[in-house]
């Protein structure tokens, strides 16, 4: 049993608990809350629904891939794992599919090999970005995110090269 | 100034212009009706959990529970959002999207945020990010994590010897890059006001 495992009981051992000792009528304040999940979960279709389809096209007509083409040479004069490169472009736009191409690394050069680790920092220290971005925004209807994406992608670099530079440093 | 509107278009359009030249028109066109269906479904794959835990959230915030928790990380959220009243619905609830996300509960963290981008809102002008907002969603896609389970289970099942090997690594670059995004974003918002 891992630290983790125990992190959803006990959270829902402690709201129900401290409910009942405070009196709380919580089967009613339960039902009141999934109203408001449910409104949430209406907002977001039509966001999940636009960044779903952009970023499937974008993979499906072969763009990533020109686009990962284009980018090898400046990744090798840096000094860029190029195992890497098409996991890390995919990171920030698709959840599911960075987490298939991790899995296909792990697969490919072993969990436990350089690029399985630096993969599994990258997996657990960033997140899909754009599909973030879109479901906050398009859930209260501000289309003007002013700075929000360029600050997003300048984290999302950061967090890759740091994510690098640790593993070579952190595993020898 | 990149926005969500541009990206999103270009997106598109590459993607049809593309599909001409590597003769994919067919697979594209498929991925528009695919991407719809598949964002349903990943949708109804995490509704009724998301939807359970903001039964649970209001529990907890009917019994109080969830003041104790904001409070605990009170000094934290005051610097990171100086502008935001001591004792405001938004700071509360992005106290607890944070101590959600730090607990690896995505289910409970994604409606608290979407909640407090709500809360947000209502003290913006209604079309125009504010400083706040960005800092919160940029804070969200730097992921701080206590436990990675599901990449620690991933590896585990393909042989890793320990597959919890990452996780120091991992809390090390969560911890800068969430830093660092503060910073450029309190930069970017600085810059944009002059």
């Amino acid at each position: 049993m891992s630290v983790s495992s125990f992190a959803v009981p006990s959270m829902i051992f402690l709201i129900i608990s401290y409910g009942l000792y405070k009196k709380v009528n919580i089967y009613s304040a339960f039902l009141e809350g999934t109203k408001d999940g449910i409104a949430t979960i209406a907002n977001i279709i039509g966001p999940m629904i636009g960044i779903f389809i952009a970023v499937n096209m974008f993979k499906a007509s072969g763009a990533l891939d020109i686009l990962i083409k284009a980018i090898s040479p400046v990744a090798n004069f840096i000094k860029f794992p190029s195992e890497l490169l098409p996991f890390s472009l995919v990171r920030p736009i698709s959840g599911s599919g960075s987490l298939a191409m991790a899995t296909d690394l792990f697969k490919t050069y072993g969990t436990d090999s350089f690029i399985g680790r630096c993969a599994s920092v990258i997996m657990g220290s960033s997140e899909t970005t754009f599909y973030a971005l879109t479901v906050y925004f398009g859930a209260i209807g501000i289309k003007n995110t002013r700075h929000t994406l360029k600050c997003a992608l300048l984290s999302d670099a950061f967090a890759l090269f740091l994510s690098i530079l640790i593993c070579r440093n952190f595993f020898n | 100034m990149i926005q969500i509107n541009y990206i999103w278009g270009f997106l598109i359009i590459i993607s049809l212009v593309t599909s001409c030249f590597t003769n994919t028109m067919d697979l594209t066109v498929n991925a528009l009706f695919n991407g719809a269906n598949d964002a349903i479904n990943s949708l109804f794959s995490f509704a009724g959990s998301m939807i359970m835990w903001c039964g649970m959230m209001q529990i907890a915030s009917k019994s109080g529970l969830t003041n104790i928790f904001v409070k605990l990380i009170s000094p934290v959220t005051r610097i990171i959002f100086p502008k935001l009243k001591k004792d405001s619905k938004a700071l509360k609830l992005i106290s607890l999207n944070m101590v959600a996300n730090f607990l690896g509960l995505a289910n409970a963290a994604t409606p608290l945020g979407l909640k407090a981008m709500e809360e947000l809102k209502k003290m913006s002008n209604g079309k125009d990010a504010t400083g706040e907002m960005c800092t919160f969603v940029v804070l969200n896609t730097a992921s701080i994590q206590l436990i990675p389970s599901t990449l620690i289970a991933i590896r585990s099942s393909l042989g890793s010897i320990n597959p919890g090997e990452i996780i120091v690594p991992i809390w090390i670059v969560s911890i800068f890059t969430a830093i660092f995004a503060i910073c450029i974003s309190k930069y970017y918002e600085k810059r944009g006001r002059i």
